[in-house]
């Protein structure tokens, strides 16, 4: 069992949870991610690691609440344990020095971009960190971000912080900024990924996305996670998560990831517990 | 080879059939189809046994049990004996004895088989296995002194237990790491439970646990540590890692929703007990036209699971013939018993679908056999011109798993084979890697339960020597 550390809302509908897995803690690198189980027999869900502490051996994860096994996350407690984090997995994030990297990140994204912009500032780059929400109640970790970048950008629908828009507006942003890129990378939901790689598509560049299909084992052996990038099949626990999001067939991708949802219905109807999201 | 004993003048023909669940009744549950043997019953079929003195049975088993021995002690009535003579041989007789493909390999040779009716030997060796187990009581052996020696065992399939059990029992201390969160490998996350019921398995592996085995879960070697970093703390390591990986066909239409690998649709229902969804976690899809691509145990375990999941027509599609079949004849008998329709000779070329991505029919080819290939079995041939349509929501890959290269692409030091395989001695199970022996599927590519077995055997008491410098 592992144990829980540090459990509490972050933001509406997003948690973050501290949890021991030493292992993992000493071997994990950024834009890897572990997977874990609530329960016993409960569903294999990845999530990315957002932060870790190899000599307390411990991993921070951040997470919205979607379904069953989130629901379930959500309400654990310090002191209590999960049966299963395994990792860390997934190819690490390619960090070398680029040059001027611009990192997008929205919902449980800004979690997970914290130690890649980390990273790419060691490295020497400079670093860009764009966040994005609907509202700025729903932005977090800025404070630890803007220690890891040379500029934050914050974006929200309401325009309640920072600019006002989406990430579309992002290009016009940077321009306005006189920020050039070299690489974009982007962490977050599905629909934020496929949109930044149709938006900055005509920069160039490598737009690298951290996808998250729906996934069981995590290793290679069940190949539920697979996509078609760049006309091949690819299996993203193992050959990725990180893709250039100009090669990948979005459409499919969407597609997949909606193969359940008519099951995962049916616990929320069993326990009357819905949200909105 | 010398000639068998000639068979005495009169020889029991009649082979004890299998008490089994009937098809209709079973193909409506997640039970155990074969139900066992009645103590009576398996005395009679052991007393058909007619004690050859140069017994082939034995030399077509790949572990080499005394055959003859135990089931004279079954026919004898000395049942404690039989388990005795049987586990010196084999340390997974409950498993071996239900999934073990016997009418290739001891019952071949049994010398009844000529006048077909062998000797039911697999359906004894489960008969004593499962006798010792209800007994409450195993015998457990007498571990020596400490030998001081660490070896660490990757994967906990049927390769991994037994190099552990062997190792463990001649005064190492063993470690095993397994990736998934339950031990077992294939025989929890592959086979279903109507065929190898998990309480067996499960079994096993406490008894490997109970010898002093550590088993730690939830640790992907390659990832959550490297093999070289495990050999920093271990005198010697283990490989038993299987062959894992699916293999799609490269055909258009294969990341349509309702299309699986067999390794997604057998862990659904396996491992993460998609079966009892809601009530477990992990979803499965309540499909009715399914079509299963393949002809091997894989394959006909996703058959018959579909069918338990209540769909109303399931369809194995096959390139060959049944004569090519290469699952265990029983299995085949029971997929036909309980419904599956067997398309022969068909291949798929294209998954069609909807505008939500979901599967709505199968395009297949009819075939024809030609010559023999190189494995001696005719070639399937397209027939031009005869495509047709197989409407289906959901279609199931069963064509074959290739090794995992997790552990060769972290750790140098590694021979790989042709098909991704890690090359290792046969009579030792010695990788090219210092201090580092394999075997199972991981060796061989996809194989069987005994295969594995004996490869655990034969590395467990190289790396004995290896560590000790004594023989076993
Ligand atoms: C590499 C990777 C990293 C991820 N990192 C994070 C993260 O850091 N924080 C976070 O909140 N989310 C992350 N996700 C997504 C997260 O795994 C899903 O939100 C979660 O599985 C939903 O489970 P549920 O039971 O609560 O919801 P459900 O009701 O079961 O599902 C809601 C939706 O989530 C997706 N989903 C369902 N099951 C899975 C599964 N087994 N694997 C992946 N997706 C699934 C499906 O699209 C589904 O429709 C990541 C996904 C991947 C692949
Ligand atoms: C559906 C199905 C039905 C079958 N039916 C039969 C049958 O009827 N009769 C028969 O004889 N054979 C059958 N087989 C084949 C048989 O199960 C295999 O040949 C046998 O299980 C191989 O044993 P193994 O120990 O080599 O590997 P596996 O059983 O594959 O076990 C390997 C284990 O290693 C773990 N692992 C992999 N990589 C790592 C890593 N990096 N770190 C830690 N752990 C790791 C895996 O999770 C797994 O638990 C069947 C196979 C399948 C899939
Ligand atoms: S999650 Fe099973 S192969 Fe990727």
């Amino acid at each position: 069992m592992f144990a829980i550390v540090e459990s509490q809302p972050l933001v509406p509908n997003l948690y973050r949870m501290v949890v021991e897995a030493p292992p993992v803690a000493a071997q994990v690198k950024p834009g890897q991610f572990v997977i874990v189980q609530a329960v016993e027999f409960g569903e294999r869900i990845p999530l990315s690691v957002a932060d870790w502490d190899a000599e307390a051996g411990t991993l921070t994860l951040i997470f919205m609440e979607v379904g069953k096994t989130t629901s379930a996350l959500a309400a654990k407690k310090r002191g209590d344990a999960l049966p299963t984090v395994v990792g860390p997995l997934g190819n690490p994030t390619v960090i070398e020095p680029f040059g001027s990297v611009v990192c997008v990140a929205g919902c449980y994204g800004i979690g997970s971009i914290l130690p890649v912009a980390r990273a790419l500032k060691a490295a020497g780059n400079r670093v860009t960190v764009a966040i994005e929400g609907r509202s700025a109640y729903l932005l977090y970790g800025r404070e630890a971000l803007r220690g890891h970048c040379d500029t934050l950008i914050e974006i929200t629908r309401d325009g309640s912080r920072g600019f006002k828009g989406h990430i579309g507006r992002l290009p016009e942003i940077l321009r306005e900024k006189g920020v050039t890129a070299d690489r974009f990378i982007v962490n977050g939901c599905t629909f934020l990924m496929r949109r930044a790689s149709q938006v900055f598509e005509p920069a160039g560049v490598p737009v690298i996305v951290s996808l998250n299909p729906i996934m069981i084992d995590g290793t290679g052996m069940c190949g539920v996670c697979r996509l078609t990038y760049d006309g091949k099949m690819k299996f993203a626990c193992v050959d990725g998560p990180d893709f250039d999001g100009r090669l990948v067939d979005w459409e499919e991708f969407l597609k997949r990831r909606k193969q359940y949802v008519d099951e995962e219905l049916i616990p929320v109807h069993h326990t009357g517990h819905t949200r909105c999201y | 080879m010398s000639e068998p004993t000639t068979p005495p003048k009169k020889m029991n023909l009649n082979r004890e059939e299998m008490p089994k669940q009937p098809a209709v009744v079973r193909r409506g549950n997640f039970m155990e189809v074969a139900l066992g043997y009645p103590l009576e019953t398996a005395r009679r079929e052991a007393s058909r046994c007619i004690q050859c003195k140069k017994p082939l049975c034995v030399a077509g088993c790949p572990v080499e049990i005394d055959i003859p021995g135990f089931i004279r002690h079954i026919a004898s009535g000395d049942l404690p004996q039989a388990a005795r003579v049987l586990k010196s041989k084999n340390c997974l007789p409950a498993i071996c004895g239900r999934v073990c493909p016997q009418e290739e390999q001891c019952e071949a040779r049994c010398v009844l088989e000529k006048k077909g009716a062998a000797v039911a030997i697999g359906r004894l060796e489960r008969f004593i296995a499962d006798w010792e187990a209800a007994q409450g009581t195993m015998e457990m052996p007498l571990i020596p002194k400490s030998t001081g020696k660490r070896v660490a065992v990757i994967g906990s399939g049927p390769a991994g237990i037994t190099v552990a059990g062997d190792l463990i029992k001649l005064g190492h201390a063993v470690t095993i790491y397994e990736a998934l969160h339950e031990p077992g490998g294939v025989l929890t996350y592959g086979i279903p439970e109507f065929r190898l019921p998990k309480a067996i398995v499960k079994r096993e592996v406490d008894y490997v646990r109970a010898l002093g085995v550590d088993l730690v879960l939830n640790f992907v070697v390659g990832l959550t540590r490297t093999l070289d970093q495990i050999l920093d703390e271990y005198d010697a390591a283990f490989v038993g890692t299987g062959a894992g990986l699916p293999w799609f066909m490269d055909i258009p239409g294969e990341n349509l929703n309702g299309v699986y690998s067999a390794n997604e649709y057998l862990t659904r229902m396996n491992l993460m007990r998609g079966f009892l969804y809601p009530r477990s976690d992990t979803p499965i899809k309540k499909q009715t036209r399914v079509a299963v691509v393949g002809g091997g145990n894989v394959a006909m375990d996703c058959a018959r699971t579909a069918l338990r999941l209540g769909a109303a027509e399931v369809r194995i599609v096959y390139r060959r013939s049944r004569q090519e079949l290469p699952a265990r004849l029983e299995e085949i008998e029971n997929a036909e018993e309980e419904g599956v329709i067997f398309e022969y000779l068909t291949l798929p070329i294209r998954y069609n679908g909807d505008d939500d991505g979901w599967i709505l029919n199968m395009e297949a080819l009819r075939m024809e056999l030609g010559e023999p290939d190189a494995s001696g079995r005719r070639r399937p041939v397209k027939v031009e011109g005869s495509e047709f349509l197989l409407p289906v929501d959901a279609a199931v890959c069963a064509i074959g798993n290739s090794p995992n290269p997790l552990i060769p692409r972290t750790s140098a030091g590694f021979e790989i084979g042709k098909g991704g395989n890690i090359v290792a001695d046969p009579a030792t199970g010695k990788t090219a890697k210092d201090r580092v022996w394999a075997g199972g599927d991981i060796v061989t590519g996809a194989a069987t339960v005994i295969l594995a077995m004996g490869a655990g055997r034969v590395a467990a008491r190289a790396m004995h020597e290896y560590l000790t410098g004594e023989k076993v």
